[in-house]
């Protein structure tokens, strides 16, 4: 997981998605625990605030909770329910500007649909 | 109330301004950046609420009692400053003693272990170190002072790149186990606009931007194209700067983010550091 401090993103919103990265990739698994505001914040150089906001993005999707006085854990199910979130996102962030590109270029849509058949392939 | 309130603070010397009617607010449990150029009055203010200058006129108060020639207050405030106020002949470790005798607060075990951390000897004199590892001394008592308000004045000045990065994760960490209000007075800009919250910019003794980094930075935006699409864009809106290159121009603009880009322009992040250029460059303002 890395930040990227010129990114249009802002941090927290790094966080968060980083988080749920290493969620996907089996870094933190389900029921166990991630790592602290104090560590994630230290480790990244960032401001505890932007930290907790950062996860409580995590926490209101319901992604990660709270175990008063031991830490935050990854809920049971968080997987499928990033892999839900990250798939109707999915036409946003790569269908729309893919098209989008694909315009300023003057590509068709039966040029894109080729070029998807030949990554496929690959 | 707590925190440090400055009102309506002006210092000269001489025929220079270097603070011209301050106002301004620290609130409690911070980490707040204090920017601004060479000369522009940071070092003055530090130094105003630290009760080691005179302001010519106004006040400064910490809790709600004044800072001046007030022990009782000064107590609670830590200053890590370029002037050293301990003799140079001074062994490292008689000056954490000392410090400890000021702020009984000092934390005599974590400074031990930080001096083990940045390989530095407390056997040494301070006359004996180098200009990073003097630095490195005042950093480890202000991190070890435990005051409630912990004032940095460029405090990474001659520190190579490994004890920079360990000096902000040392901050975070302090910081985030045991908060205090901290300033930081620097123009390293770009290695501090992650740590702090809330950015204060001072320019020619006035305060010209007072906000949270989040706030301040969606604020500002900058703009490529070619430069006939850039000026009909930036008509009526505020640029702070502009950057030609050929037929490209690059303006720097204060505002909202546009929701979208008109075709042929860029509209991109401004960064603090940039931010804060463009703000205080007197000669494209």
């Amino acid at each position: 997981m890395n930040i990227d401090f010129n990114s249009e993103k802002p941090i927290f919103m790094q966080i968060a998605e980083g988080l749920e990265d290493a969620i996907l990739a089996g870094a933190f698994e389900e029921e166990g625990q991630i790592p602290s505001i104090t560590e994630i914040s230290v480790m990244y150089k960032i401001n505890p605030a932007t930290a907790l906001k950062g996860i409580n993005i995590l926490v209101d999707s319901g992604i990660v909770y709270k175990k008063r006085g031991l830490g935050m854990f990854v809920k049971a199910g968080a997987v499928k329910q990033i892999k839900e979130i990250r798939k109707e996102k999915f036409f946003e962030d790569y269908i729309s500007s893919l098209i989008e590109e694909a315009g300023k270029l003057g590509l068709k849509e039966n040029d894109i649909k080729e070029m998807i058949e030949r990554g496929f392939r690959r | 109330m707590s925190g440090i309130e400055v009102r309506n603070v002006t210092k000269t010397y001489g025929r220079t301004v270097a603070l011209n009617d301050v106002s301004i607010d620290f609130g409690e449990n911070k980490i707040y950046g204090l920017l601004g150029r060479n000369g522009a009055g940071k070092t003055t203010l530090l130094n105003i609420i630290n009760n080691r200058l005179f302001a010519d006129s106004g006040r400064v108060f910490a809790d709600g009692e004044s800072c001046i020639e007030n022990d009782k207050v000064q107590s609670k405030m830590y200053l890590m400053s370029e002037k050293t106020y301990y003799p140079e002949k001074m062994k490292v470790k008689d000056v954490y003693k000392w410090t400890k005798n000021f702020y009984p607060d000092f934390d005599m075990d974590y400074a031990n272990q930080l001096a083990v951390k940045f390989s530095l000897d407390t056997d040494k004199r301070v006359d004996s170190l180098s200009t990073g590892y003097n630095s490195i001394v005042k950093l480890i008592a202000a991190l070890c002072v435990n005051t409630p308000y912990v004032f940095f004045d460029e405090p990474v000045l001659g520190l190579d790149a490994n004890y920079r990065d360990l000096f902000y994760r040392l901050l975070i960490e302090k910081y985030s186990i045991n908060p205090c209000t901290m300033i930081l007075s620097t123009h390293l800009i770009g290695e501090v606009s992650g740590v702090v919250e809330h950015v204060v910019i001072i320019n020619k003794g006035r305060i010209i931007r007072n906000e949270s980094t989040e706030k301040l930075l969606s604020n500002g935006y900058t703009i490529t194209g070619t430069a006939a699409k850039v000026d009909e864009f930036v008509m009526g809106k505020n640029v702070i700067g502009c950057d030609v290159l050929g037929g490209l121009k690059t303006a720097y603009i204060l505002g909202e983010h546009p929701v979208m880009a008109c075709e042929g322009i860029e509209i991109s992040k401004m960064d603090l550091q940039k931010l804060f250029v463009k703000l205080t460059n007197d000669q494209e303002a």
